[in-house]
């Protein structure tokens, strides 16, 4: 029995469990206390004094760290309350650049819907001296802006809890305080991992994607060039939220149809190269467990992992599958495949990759990922960019009528969609392994084990004579402890999925922002990731080596998986990368 | 002097020695500073490695507090008092004209490492202020055309 402590709060009755916070029971009561510093289950060190209540005490308290206990009296709407609210508001905008119109958050900025919320009516209240700092933009990924930082602590908590990374923190003193790198260095600089959940965490424009819209707009506009696109399985179910629709919609048909009046030749599907991971993938897995290979061999779709592996984990290098991430393989596939198909010189064609992530910027750039000289992925946006994309071309996206994907590097299975939750790319593996281990269909293409929010899953599946034993873990700092468990020797694995960002794809680093305040309401790694296994069930097609364009793939121009062509095209190699850079 | 290598291996000792207690940092930081006077990136790295905490949590804490410093001390400390009977008095036009001969900011080294300048508290003297410290040399009643002559008595030795 869990001990429950009963309250008020604002004259409203609540009961709650022990040790649930005063913002949390608050919640429960309908009652949204402001926050900005706070991030549930993120960063929760009652700094920024937004979230301040009265219980009688002295000096107010801050609620999101603030323990509920019986028969407390808390108010969080006085006279009071509301002015040292205003007032703290007041002194953060005193340091803050306040050109919202061109900001990357404008609209979607925590500390400008604060000041609507607060009734802050004088921005200048306390102007004065104001800090001025270079804007980082070196990385490819990720842009710093200092100047709209408010030293919420949201991004380093994001990085050195979540991520383990840890490659930002607090710098100085004082009014000189700046959140960035040692020895001020550019995040391009650093042992970044470039997954941007330090984006996703902000508050504010201070932390954004590097911003590709304007290349794709230039290519879209070029008519020498045959512009394709292709979107991850991730985007469907988030893209809708920067529309107004409710988290969780699924908009497949409308994606595909924005994208075609966007001007995009061909609409092509992330997931159909998702499918052809899974074929090479798959392939690759069963010949390392019966040709005594590296094990256990982990999954290598998530760029971000791929990066903290080769900094911080390098031993494990060759446990990580060749196999490029899925819309690598795809990028390739379009310059060579489709190319020949459609009779058209490679060079002449762009491809441009619709991402929940920010890392992938980063990894279109590798030079390895590519062929003949030219890349194969040529720009990377993010789910935003794409949405601000649709915006600013006047797209009017909830009514747009449902259309499919274009026709030879288009079509996917549900194995294909489920890459973007957590354990999604395991199951995948798992339902075409199976089947082709066995020869017999699966009664149950659901794999119920390894899916869920757990930090590290672990399932044993017996797949033929063999139990393959296999692990997931998605955030990196939860990517660590299970390769630290192996490292010692306590844990054996065949596979294991690992992706850079807790949740997966569905809450990576490019994904629609969503707000502390809406976290406390729900968990957007279950909201998304309910959406993606739904629309695995709606598909016809649930395993990839059922689907017939990747079958004519592999007939027409492979051969078979893991073929001498597909090795070439498809698999990569990886280097250890130094943690600290001078 | 110990040579270098010494110097790394007392670093590793102190890292050893504090390995594993809570706030690590500071204190081997602090041994840091006393093995080599300064603690540079090298030394923060190793500290960062030793104790298992991220390079930015060291650089946090070097950066916090006045007393790590992460270049070289100059050859001649400069101390100026801006406690309140000093400041008061003008110490802040005597910083201020240090700094303009020293082409530095307080807090940092000039480049052919002959002075470091530091803004400090009150020094005890406040009956010369404003004062300032230049090694364990005290002047006070000090007006800013004072500062060249004094520099260059250091200079010239």
């Amino acid at each position: 029995m869990e001990n429950l402590v009963k309250l008020t709060i604002d004259g409203v009755s609540v009961e709650v469990p022990a040790g649930t916070t005063v913002l949390e029971a608050a919640k429960k009561a309908g009652i949204n206390i402001p926050t900005l510093c706070y991030l549930k289950d993120i960063n929760q060190i009652g700094a920024c004094r937004m979230c301040i209540v009265d219980t009688g005490a002295r000096a107010f308290g801050a609620a999101c760290v603030l323990p509920v206990s019986n028969g407390m009296n808390v108010k969080t709407n006085t006279p009071r309350l509301r002015e040292a609210r205003r007032v703290n508001l007041e002194l953060l905008l005193s340091n803050h650049d306040k050109k919202c119109l061109d900001c990357a958050r404008n609209q979607k900025c925590e500390l400008q819907q604060m000041c609507n919320d607060l009734g802050v009516d004088d921005a200048q209240r306390f102007a004065g001296k104001m800090n001025q700092y270079d804007v980082d933009d070196l990385s490819p990924s990720i842009v710093r802006d200092n100047n709209k930082c408010i030293l919420c602590r949201r991004c380093v908590a994001a990085c050195y809890n979540t991520q383990g990374v840890g490659v930002i923190g607090p710098v100085g003193r004082g009014f000189k305080t700046q959140i960035k790198s040692p020895w001020g260095q550019s995040l391009n600089d650093v042992a970044c991992i470039n997954c941007g959940q330090c984006i996703a965490a902000c508050p504010t424009g201070a932390l954004h994607e590097k911003d590709s819209t304007k290349k794709v707009w230039d290519l879209l506009a070029d008519t020498t060039k045959h512009v394709v696109v292709q979107p991850a399985p991730a985007v469907r179910v988030a893209l809708g939220e920067e529309f107004g629709m409710p988290m969780g919609s699924i908009v497949t048909g409308k994606l595909a149809a924005a994208l075609r009046r966007l001007g995009f030749e061909k609409v092509f599907d992330t997931d159909w190269g998702a499918d052809l991971t899974i074929m090479e993938e798959g392939t690759e897995l069963l010949g390392r467990l019966k040709n005594g290979g590296t094990l256990p061999m982990i999954t290598s779709c998530s760029p971000g992992w791929i990066k903290f592996c080769e900094t911080y984990y390098p031993d494990f290098i060759p446990n990580l599958s060749s196999c490029k991430s899925p819309h690598e393989m795809e990028g390739a596939m379009i310059k060579t495949y489709w190319a020949e198909k459609a009779g058209i010189d490679p060079k002449d064609i762009k491809v441009v990759s619709v991402m929940p992530c920010t890392a992938k910027k980063f990894e279109a750039k590798r030079p390895e990922l590519g062929h003949d000289g030219l890349q194969d992925v040529d720009e990377v946006l993010t789910t935003r960019e794409l949405a601000k994309m649709i915006k600013e071309a006047g797209i009017d996206f909830a009514n747009l009528p449902d259309e499919d994907f274009d026709p030879i590097c288009g079509e996917s299975t549900g194995a294909a969609v489920i890459f973007g939750a957590t354990g999604g790319v395991m199951e995948a593996a798992l339902r075409t392994v199976y089947e082709v281990v066995t020869g017999e269909t699966l009664a149950k293409v659901e794999f119920e084990a390894v899916r869920g929010v757990e930090g590290v899953k672990e399932a044993t599946v017996k797949v033929g004579d063999l139990d393959v034993k296999v692990a997931i873990a998605h955030g990196t700092a939860n990517a660590a402890k299970l390769l630290d468990s192996i490292r010692a020797g306590e844990k054996t694995y065949h596979f294991i999925e690992i992706m850079a960002c807790p949740g997966g794809c569905v809450t990576g680093g490019g994904q629609p922002i969503v707000s502390a305040q809406k976290r406390l309401e729900c968990d957007p790694r279950q909201v998304r990731a309910a959406a993606i296994y739904k629309a695995d069930e709606d598909l016809p097609l649930r395993k990839s080596h059922e689907n017939p364009s990747v079958q004519a793939l592999y007939k027409d121009f492979l051969g078979e998986p893991n073929s001498h062509k597909a090795h070439e095209l498809l698999h990569t190699h990886y280097e250890a990368r130094p943690k600290y850079t001078k | 002097m110990p040579d270098k290598k010494e110097k790394y291996a007392q670093l590793q000792e102190s890292i050893a020695k504090h390995k594993g207690e809570r706030g690590a940092v500071m204190p081997v930081l602090q041994e840091a500073m006393n093995i080599f006077g300064y603690v540079p990136q090298d030394v923060q790295e190793m500290i960062a490695d030793g104790l298992g905490v991220t390079l930015a949590e060291v650089y946090g804490v070097s950066t916090f507090y006045s007393q790590f410093s992460l270049e070289p001390k100059g050859e001649h400390i400069i101390g100026v008092c801006l406690g309140t009977a000093c400041y008061v008095k003008g110490s802040q036009k005597i910083l201020d004209k240090l700094c303009e001969e020293l082409k530095i900011e307080p807090g940092r080294t000039t480049s052919d490492g002959l002075f470091s300048l530091n803004a400090t508290r009150c020094l005890g003297a406040c009956g010369l202020a404003p004062v300032m410290m230049i090694g364990d040399e005290v002047y006070g009643r000090l007006t800013p055309d004072q500062v060249p002559g004094i520099l260059d008595k250091y200079r010239a030795q």
